[in-house]
């Protein structure tokens, strides 16, 4: 080897090592970005506190919202990140419902033991049935949810000694939060007790959804044979992701029962179950605020609809599911993904960086 | 003795009434670069599913270091050091490359069921994901999403996820299909760099390559084992060029 061709050898190592080297720093940055807060998640809690605010005489409709929220972004986590569709989530809102109203009846009535509670509880049926949608195709999915969720519906009608029946839970009325801040007329506690649940539950999931366990998630979403063959154990993954949801969709769940003082049979009605994925489908999939976005639109338009035409709105919610769905999912679910290029462009400006 | 890694016995998998594996008893050395042959529809992909629990077979074992792996799923068959690549790219189209390999890596060192800490905070991890991105040249394009990848890239990375895993057996299905003629021996060359123990298992058309890589080739004919033997023995045998390499001169 003549000395020229040594140095350029040597010359092209030394390029070879500091590209290596740009490479893993560029890698880090990019791994940081993806978990990094963005600029909307941001406007969406400030708006959320201002509404507080701004609009005191709507506390009832922002708490209806602010449940919903926490609903469908449960719903979102095994949906939008694992990729299994659910047409019995209302089982796990139902459960903690009824448990909540259980435990402020018999036992205590201070509200966030019963949250406890009544998560658990959600949880543990969300492990046991999370065995039963292992197998099968979507379809088999969406029938053995629905079947879960009609039962369910069903064992709380029979359980009448329990449950009220048809005529509901009551006689309990919620105790002062943590024994300091009493529910109020108004509905002002209320509604930040609810959104302090709606945001702590999402910052866990968000943090869930950021870890290699919510990116695995996805991998068996996009594509599960392959998410196989680099050794991701899609089964044990689904159990915990949808045990996860159900503890939360059973908060969602307490939270109604709680602000309401009141558990009717209709919490574990299927439309619950319908209405939820129709807020994700509006709000799109995937990112986790598609629940909140979702569940604000959705409960304003239904609000706005049962006004103008308090016997025929379903129709116009109807209308507008046929309409979304022809817009094209795809479309849908990725409206979000031009806010936040948008509003919080930073360094590596040409590098377009893909959501989570 | 002959130290063998991976093994079939009387593999056969039928779909309805086609028999896509008939037979196949096939014995793999440890460190060996062997290549499987033959025609179009011999079955050679269906054999790579059932040796990595893509498909379960219809009779027969599998067998990877003297362990029946038969029932065990694919996940299971990676963690055990059996890994392969896919004829037509399978990967994770919202994913970047950077995402999709820190994962495998993740995966590998255990760590893909920790749901409370950021990828991010796994360094080592991710320095290891752009160093195996680099050598595959796809660090310019690390943070793209794979969907709009060129082709070329998007097969680089399909190798690329494989080699993440740290396999001791790699399958590989038609690794240079849609590569460009001239980076294919330098995909090859990447593959060829594996250390010596690792076992390399190469579906390939172009006889050039399989010729240049393989120090051990097994024809396929019709879902069974035709004949195996050294580069120099398939490559001088006249039913083989009868059965396959005719196709091609």
């Amino acid at each position: 080897m003549t000395a020229v061709q040594q140095e350029t050898t040597q010359g092209s190592n030394v390029t070879a090592n500091l590209s290596t080297a740009s490479a893993a720093s560029r890698a880090a940055r990019l791994m940081k970005r993806r978990s990094r807060i963005r600029f909307f998640e941001i406007v969406v809690w400030v708006a959320a506190i201002a509404a507080y605010f701004v609009l005191p005489s709507k506390m009832l409709i922002l708490t209806e919202i602010a449940i919903l929220a926490l609903f469908a972004v449960s719903l979102d986590l095994v949906l939008g990140f694992a990729g299994i569709v659910s047409l019995g989530h209302a089982a796990f809102f139902g459960l903690g419902a009824y448990v909540a109203g259980l435990v402020a009846l018999y036992y205590v009535a201070e509200p966030v033991v019963g949250l406890i509670v009544a998560g658990i509880a959600a949880g543990i049926l969300g492990l046991l049935t999370s065995f039963l949608i292992l197998r099968g195709s979507d379809l088999t999915r969406l029938m053995t949810t629905l079947g879960i969720g009609l039962m369910m519906a069903e064992v709380a009608n029979q359980m009448a000694w329990l449950t009220g029946g048809a005529d509901g839970l009551s006689g309990f009325s919620p105790g002062a939060i943590l024994g300091l801040f009493e529910f109020d007329l108004f509905g002002k506690v209320g509604y930040l007790y609810c959104l302090a649940v709606l945001f702590i539950g999402t910052m866990i999931m968000r943090r869930i959804a950021f870890s290699p366990f919510g990116l695995s998630l996805k991998a068996i979403k996009g594509n599960a044979m392959r998410a196989g063959m680099i050794a991701v154990p899609a089964r044990k993954r689904i159990v915990i992701v949808y045990t996860i949801a159900a503890v939360f969709a059973g908060m969602a769940g307490a939270l109604l029962t709680q602000t309401t003082a009141f558990v009717s049979p209709d919490v574990l009605a299927f439309h619950r179950s319908a209405d939820v994925l129709l807020v994700l489908v509006i709000g799109g999939t995937g990112y986790l605020y598609g629940g909140l976005f979702g569940a604000i639109l959705f409960t304003l338009v239904k609000d706005w609809l049962s006004v103008i035409t308090p016997q025929y709105w379903m129709f116009y919610i109807g209308l507008l599911l046929v309409i979304l769905v022809l817009i094209g999912r795809d479309r849908l679910a990725r409206w979000v993904e031009y806010l936040p290029e948008r509003f919080s462009k930073k360094e590596d400006g040409p590098q377009k960086e893909s959501r989570p | 003795m002959s130290d063998i890694v991976l093994e079939t016995r009387n593999l056969k998998r039928r779909f309805g009434a086609f028999l896509a594996t008939n037979d196949v008893s096939l014995k793999v050395e440890r460190g060996a670069r062997h290549a499987l042959i033959g025609p179009n529809g011999a079955g050679k992909t269906t054999l790579i599913n059932l040796l990595t629990g893509v498909l379960p077979p219809s009779e027969g074992q599998v067998f990877l270091e003297g362990e029946d792996i038969t029932s065990l799923a694919s996940f299971r068959r990676v963690k055990r050091g059996l890994t392969r690549t896919f004829q037509i790219n399978q990967l994770f189209n919202d994913f970047t490359p950077l995402e999709t390999v820190a994962l495998a890596i993740a995966e590998r060192e255990g760590v893909g069921h920790n749901l409370w800490k950021s990828i991010a905070g796994y360094g080592k991890v991710v320095d290891e994901a752009a160093e195996l991105l680099s050598r595959f040249g796809l660090a310019s394009v690390m943070g793209e999403r794979t969907v709009i990848l060129p082709y070329g890239k998007q097969r680089l990375l399909e190798i690329a996820l494989a080699f993440a895993s740290k396999p001791r057996v790699l399958l590989l299905d038609e690794p240079a299909a849609g590569v460009p003629e001239d980076e294919r021996h330098e995909v090859l060359s990447i593959v060829s760099d594996l250390p010596a123990d690792v076992t390399v298992l190469l579906i390939e058309h172009d006889m050039d390559l399989v010729f240049s890589f393989a120090n051990r080739i097994s024809v396929l004919v019709a879902g069974a084992l035709f004949t195996e033997g050294t580069v120099a023995e398939i490559s001088a045998d006249p039913r083989v060029k009868a059965v396959y390499l005719g196709e091609n001169a």
